[in-house]
């Protein structure tokens, strides 16, 4: 009998990968820390918050441990199960480990710091979603960015031209500018619809022709309209919800925030139960999976497909209004900046599924709140490495978990009636 | 009757042979489709001028006084300024104008072609030399991603291939080590080191597209961001200093030495690079159509799983394509570096990605329809600032109009909806790009 041929699969980069890290771990810490620094984690603000001083040096030590031990644990590969589990365990140490290298001989709140986290991840989050919408219906959604972008001007222009004629009901115009995103991200994507469903053209195409228009109509608009500057930037509210920001510790960090925000879960919910437990999301992921079959059982793909790449269009419009109306409380040329399509990696890393694109999400927005908590604690990395962190982690994760990620089996293929 | 026709037209084979002169509108028109996707988009790209040169508030007042004469005397206007604004569009960029010869600025050197009293139609040629200038890194750029469609891949990274070329290009060209060297060796030197950069960038998502099969897409998208904040760092970093010229007053890398530079074509702005892009474009074509690689290239475009079937190995198709694409993109990038502007500076090849899917489209990826679709781009883009000064209307309206022509390209049966020409027919179709899997 031959010997097995070894094949180097994934499962093996990542796991010497890990050894390699927990190497590094293991050979850095003693030499970059004394034996006595510590890291102090608080848990909330002010001196009598909670909080956890950890020995840097030996932390990192036991991290890099055990990150050396699951690679080796992969690589011998007598347990596979085991070792996966093991693998992924530690992997989500990085977040501990580079917060308390970062925090070495400092403190910092590791709340605030999940907080945003949350709070960054909340357009990719709500991108993500939007690209569930319409991929699950098999149109793939490369537009996201460009619908997010007509968003966030669309949805700031309507404040620039409301808050004058309606001065006082400034609640009102900001919902009715939230709307306007909405709206104007949903014809973008009808836009996408039309090209891509009536004359099939390809749809990674059709996408990229939504991107380069919303670049060019927004950056016309702004130009045009709104570049007579008016002091007082206004942002939508921070709304409290009430009882549960009582919470000790948790309750004033997670449910004293901004709409946009809380619409960030009711959507991933929402999305989650119309797509698995309604005859309508079952028709979506039929359409998706096999119109043909879907079309013989009297769904109409056409218009599931229209239906739901507009509605795609519109989530992706009130992530755009997080940029324009939530965040920023103005409009810049490309205000989004590529988060629309690492919403779409954060899509794919979570398999097609609400949560899974949520953890995704909060993912990149961990990586992209890193960079802000690196310069207050003035770690000596230049702030273009750090900006570079959540494009980076894209295509880790995507070459880590692509693989056995499915995409809906009809994406990509325009559907003709028999 | 319709359908008789439609009928007979299917059951004749016609080839469309370069010998034989086309009979009716349709089959004019369908060679004009490029042409008149591009009209149909200035046109629409009017509208958006209108809107903004009109004051809407003094149209409803005028609309609710006069009526729809009353609100077309208050549009008018605008209409006016869509047709000075692609009158400059076009003296911008071809040099032909109908102007006041006294408006041209003395210093500039100008041909009255035809004197009619006041105004005349003059040619000023610095303005096409400045549209061919602008063209060069389209051509490369555009051929870069015509190359990755043929093999079925979107490379959206030009623009970070671009970034990459450019710096190691401008790395070699201004470092005293490589200072003192002949031209002749300089150059190639430096533009090698452009087509590296651009490789490496291209070559890594192919890589990871072939043996991970992450989507490009996403991947060279990723790797334009990088490419961008890696050369924000390398050209703005004060400790260490890497690429920054300290003396400079905005954030620069130091200039080429002289003897890395294009030479310029007789004391015009047109340099070198002008060769090496047609040189490109013929060598693309002949990679792609008389080589092996190239034919298999084109195969695992057309249907992977043919090419696999057919004992072509797809992943090195990839790889290789995408890492020619890449190159190519780094070698607009060196070219921009060397022969324009001699130095590089955070933000230069912003938006370069996106034009060069734009021409890619327009020429349907092949490599020779590349260049004429660059001019268009390269015109659009010179024309744009003097529109900008007669019309005082934003530039940005140049971009609507590309996304335009983009959109009726992709979607031509719109453009041959709105100007009655037959639907194509089967098997003219041209392959783009795939879906994630």
């Amino acid at each position: 009998m031959s010997p097995r041929p070894l094949r180097l699969t994934r499962l093996h980069v990542f796991a010497a990968l890990f050894v390699l890290l927990g190497l590094a771990l293991l050979w850095w810490a003693p030499g970059a820390f004394e034996a006595d620094t510590i890291s102090r984690l608080n848990f909330g603000l002010g001196r009598d918050a909670p909080g956890w001083g950890a020995p840097t040096r030996l932390t990192l030590q036991v991290i890099g441990g055990l990150y050396l031990a699951s690679g080796l644990l992969a690589l011998v590969n007598r347990w596979p199960r085991v070792s996966l589990a093991a693998l992924v365990l530690s992997g989500l140490l990085i977040f501990p480990a580079v917060l308390i290298g970062a925090a070495a001989g400092k403190q910092t709140n590791v709340l605030t710091m999940l907080a945003e986290s949350l709070r960054l991840a909340t357009p990719i989050v709500i991108g993500a979603t939007a690209g569930i919408w319409a991929e699950r219906t098999g149109i793939i959604n490369i537009a996201i960015e460009g619908m997010m972008l007509a968003g966030a001007c669309f949805g700031f222009t309507s404040l620039f031209f409301l808050e004058p004629i309606m001065p006082g009901a400034t609640n009102l115009v900001l919902l009715i500018s939230v709307l306007v995103a909405v709206v104007f991200g949903g014809l973008m994507a009808l836009l996408h619809a039309w090209l891509s469903i009536r004359f099939n053209v390809n749809q990674v195409v059709s996408g990229t022709v939504i991107n380069i228009l919303a670049i060019g109509l927004t950056s016309f608009v702004r130009r045009e309209w709104l570049l007579s500057t008016r002091a007082g930037r206004i942002t939508l509210p921070n709304i409290a919800i009430p009882g549960l920001v009582d919470i000790p510790v948790i309750g004033d960090v997670l449910f004293n925030n901004k709409p946009i925000f809380y619409m960030m879960f009711v959507l991933l919910i929402l999305t989650h139960v119309i797509l698995f437990y309604t005859p309508f999301g079952l028709r979506m992921r039929a359409v998706g999976e096999h119109p043909e079959a879907a079309d013989t059982v009297g769904v109409n793909v056409f218009f599931m497909r229209y239906l739901n790449t507009t509605i795609s269009g519109m989530i992706a419009g009130l992530g755009g209004a997080w940029f324009s109306l939530e965040t920023v409380g103005g409009f810049d040329d490309v205000m989004t900046g590529g988060r629309g399509f690492i919403a779409l990696a954060a899509m794919i890393f979570g398999k097609w599924t609400p949560f899974g694109a949520f953890g995704g999400g909060l993912l990149f927005g961990f990586a992209d709140a890193l960079g802000t908590r690196f310069q207050i604690l003035n770690v000596p990395v230049p702030p273009q490495w750090l900006q570079m962190l959540p494009f980076l982690t894209t295509m880790v994760v995507l070459a880590g978990l692509v693989g056995r990620a499915t995409a809906p089996a009809a994406e990509g293929i325009p559907y003709e009636k028999q | 009757m319709a359908e008789i026709t439609a009928e007979t037209h299917q059951s004749q084979p016609r080839q469309p042979s370069p010998g034989r002169m086309p009979r009716n509108w349709s089959e004019i028109g369908s060679r004009l489709v490029p042409g008149l996707a591009v009209v149909t988009a200035m046109i629409f790209g009017a509208v958006f001028m209108v809107a903004a040169a009109t004051d809407w508030a003094a149209a409803r007042a005028a609309f609710s006084a006069d009526g729809v004469g009353g609100f077309i005397s208050e549009v008018r206007p605008g209409i006016g300024r869509a047709g000075i604004a692609y009158g400059a569009l076009f003296e911008g960029a071809a040099g032909l104008g109908y102007v006041n010869p006294s408006s041209i600025r003395a210093e500039t050197f100008y041909v009255t072609l035809l004197p009619l009293g006041e105004r005349s139609l003059v040619f000023i040629p610095r303005n096409l030399i400045d549209t061919i200038v602008r063209t060069i890194p389209f051509i490369l750029a555009g051929l870069a991603v015509a190359l990755g469609f043929k093999c079925g891949l979107f490379n959206i990274g030009a623009e970070g291939q671009l970034y990459a070329g450019g710096l190691l290009a401008a790395l070699i060209g201004f470092h005293p080590a490589f200072r003192g060297l002949p031209s002749l060796i300089h150059i190639p030197l430096a533009v090698a080191a452009g087509i590296a950069g651009g490789l490496l960038w291209g070559a890594i998502p192919g890589f990871l597209k072939a043996r991970t099969g992450a989507h490009e897409v996403i991947n060279t998208i990723m790797m334009n961001y990088i490419a961008i904040r890696l050369a924000d760092w390398l050209i703005k970093s004060r400790e260490p200093v890497i690429m920054l010229d300290t003396t400079a007053s905005v954030p620069r890398t130091p200039f080429v030495a002289q003897s890395a530079m294009y030479p310029y074509l007789a004391n015009t702005s047109l340099h070198f690079g002008l060769f090496v892009a047609l040189a490109a474009v013929w060598l693309v074509w002949w990679f792609l159509y008389r080589t092996t690689l190239g034919f298999e290239i084109r195969t695992v475009g057309a249907n992977p799983s043919a090419a696999r079937y057919a004992g072509m190995s797809v992943s090195r198709s990839v790889v290789l394509a995408m890492a020619l694409s890449g190159g190519l993109a780094g070698l607009a990038g060196a070219g921009e570096v060397l022969g324009v502007q001699h130095n590089l500076s955070p933000g230069f090849f912003a938006g370069v990605g996106f034009d060069s899917i734009a021409i890619a489209l327009l020429a349907k990826t092949n490599p020779f329809a590349v260049v004429p679709a660059a001019l268009l781009w390269g015109g659009l883009i010179n024309g744009a600032g003097l529109m900008q000064v007669r019309a005082d209307l934003s530039i940005d309206v140049v971009k609507i109009i590309q996304a335009f022509i983009v959109m009726f390209i992709a979607a031509d049966q719109i453009v041959r909806a709105l100007w009655r020409i037959r639907a194509r027919r089967r098997g003219e179709e041209v392959v783009f790009a795939r879906g994630w899997s």
